[in-house]
């Protein structure tokens, strides 16, 4: 999904952090990136190179983390791990399941100089 | 809504001969805001501008205005250039950031969101893939319900101004706006658009999403609840296969129940899938040409208004009750 409008947020960071913090190059972005947050790292990765250049992270390596999908059962009443939004819960087969990790879009931390 | 504004993405008609210099742009702000903004407006707007928020860097990039589509004041977005790339040599370190890749859109989000409840206004954000029959169901609501509440309605589409032309058709108030090749609505343009539409307090706000069930889920446009339109020639693994927008969604319309006796659509199984995805998902089922069922919809509405009138006397009345105090005092 949007994977360009998400690249241009990122960049959009990157510049207020340069600005706040700085630094005028960023020589690598670490992203945390929840499997089931809808974001296909190839294609992020893919924007990313397109329009990095000529902004504070031209030539800047991308680093992606993934984060496994997990949920809380409420029947129960623990975290449980959950590869699809729509899986059932792996100890009771319900689905009263409540997400609670795996949706995350977040940049973690950057190399900066 | 333009405290922290980019705008970098952004353009707006200007053959408009309309309020264009970007008063829209919150700096004249008509409608009635509470939030704080303390940045100075030294726009001036010819496009070097120096933005003093807190974006930080001087925006150097070209805005590609568009100068069509003169009617009513649409808006219009194109494909923004990032910022501008200064050189400089220093050691490489680390800095941790933690932050939202979608904080941009959040915070944008959140002071729409204040904005509406400040002044009563329920927005309600419709989202489904082209075709479910929003346009429909929203004229027909505006129809039936123009007597009792005020209505406006920001239409976002790709491109056209159809959609809300039609809406305009049923006397309600409605502002285009065309996202060129984003595939949804974010809250930076919602906060403009309200600006520009004025919605009344106390009013409905309906905000048609760009056709689309995959991306309109993750912008959160400060909106009361998001409303998945699900029409029933569509199939009824729609939830499951697209879960995070009817993860996304507070409830589920299934549109065109009258098409149910032509097709194999199996109303029971779509609805336990969107619970799979969503256990607490309401579901209505209706018809937007028949009116079959509209009348949960109207109900459905009408509750969500009651519960934030309330919130809004509740906030009245406690604002009141110290201003009382003071008085007392004085
Ligand atoms: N039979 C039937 N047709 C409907 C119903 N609601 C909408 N339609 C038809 O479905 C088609 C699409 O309706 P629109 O209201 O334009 O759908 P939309 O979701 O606004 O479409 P986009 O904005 O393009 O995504 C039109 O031909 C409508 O007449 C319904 O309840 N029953
Ligand atoms: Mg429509
Ligand atoms: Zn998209
Ligand atoms: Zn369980």
């Amino acid at each position: 999904m949007h994977e360009m409008s998400l690249t241009e947020g990122i960049l959009r960071v990157l510049e207020q952090q340069a600005a706040a913090q700085g630094f005028t190059r960023v020589v690598k972005v670490r992203l945390e990136i929840g499997e089931l947050s809808a974001v296909d790292p190839e294609s992020l990765r893919f924007c990313f190179e397109a329009i990095r250049d000529e902004t504070v992270a031209d030539g800047a390596e991308l680093e992606i983390i993934p984060l496994p999908g997990r949920a809380f059962c409420v029947d129960c009443g623990k975290e449980v791990p959950l590869p699809h939004r729509f899986a059932v819960c792996p100890d009771c087969g319900g689905g009263k399941l409540q997400l609670s990790g795996g949706d995350e879009m977040r940049i973690k931390d950057l190399e900066v100089e | 809504m333009c405290g922290v504004c980019g705008c970098g993405s952004e353009t707006i008609g200007e053959a408009h001969g309309h309020d264009h210099g970007h008063s829209h742009h919150g700096h004249s702000h008509s409608h009635p805001h509470d939030h704080d903004h303390d940045h100075d407006h030294d726009h001036d707007h010819d496009h070097g501008h120096d933005h003093d928020h807190d974006h930080g860097h001087p925006h150097d990039h070209d805005h590609d205005h568009h100068h069509e589509h003169a009617a009513r004041g649409d808006i219009h977005y194109g494909q923004g250039p990032a910022g501008s790339h200064v050189p400089g040599l220093s050691q490489a370190r680390m800095v941790k950031i933690e932050q939202d890749i979608l904080g941009y859109n959040n915070g944008y989000a959140a002071e729409n969101r204040a904005m509406f409840e400040e002044n009563g206004i329920l927005a309600l954000n419709l989202v489904s893939s082209p075709g479910s029959g929003k346009t429909t169901l929203l004229c027909r609501t505006i129809a039936d319900l123009k007597d009792r509440h005020s209505i406006a309605v920001i239409e976002g589409d790709q491109q056209t101004s159809n959609d809300a032309d039609r809406i305009r058709a049923t006397g309600a108030k409605a502002l285009q706006v065309n996202t060129g090749k984003g595939c949804h609505l974010d809250a930076h343009m919602v906060g403009h658009a309200t600006e520009k539409l004025e919605p009344a307090e106390d009013s409905l706000l309906f905000i048609e999403n760009v056709g689309n069930l995959v991306c309109p889920a993750a912008f959160d446009l400060g909106e009361a609840a998001k409303v998945v339109i699900l029409s029933v020639t569509e199939g009824e693994d729609k939830p499951v296969k697209y879960p995070d927008m009817f993860a996304a969604a507070e409830v589920m319309i299934l549109n065109k129940i009258d098409l149910l006796p032509y097709l194999s659509f199996d109303v029971e199984q779509c609805v336990a899938y969107a619970r799979r995805v969503n256990p607490g998902i309401g579901v209505l089922k209706v018809s937007a040409t028949s009116g079959e069922g509209l009348e949960d919809w109207y109900r459905w509405i009408g509750d969500r208004r009651q519960s934030l009138l309330a919130g809004r006397v509740a906030r009245l009345e406690s604002k009141l009750a110290a201003l009382r105090a003071r008085m007392d005092r004085a």
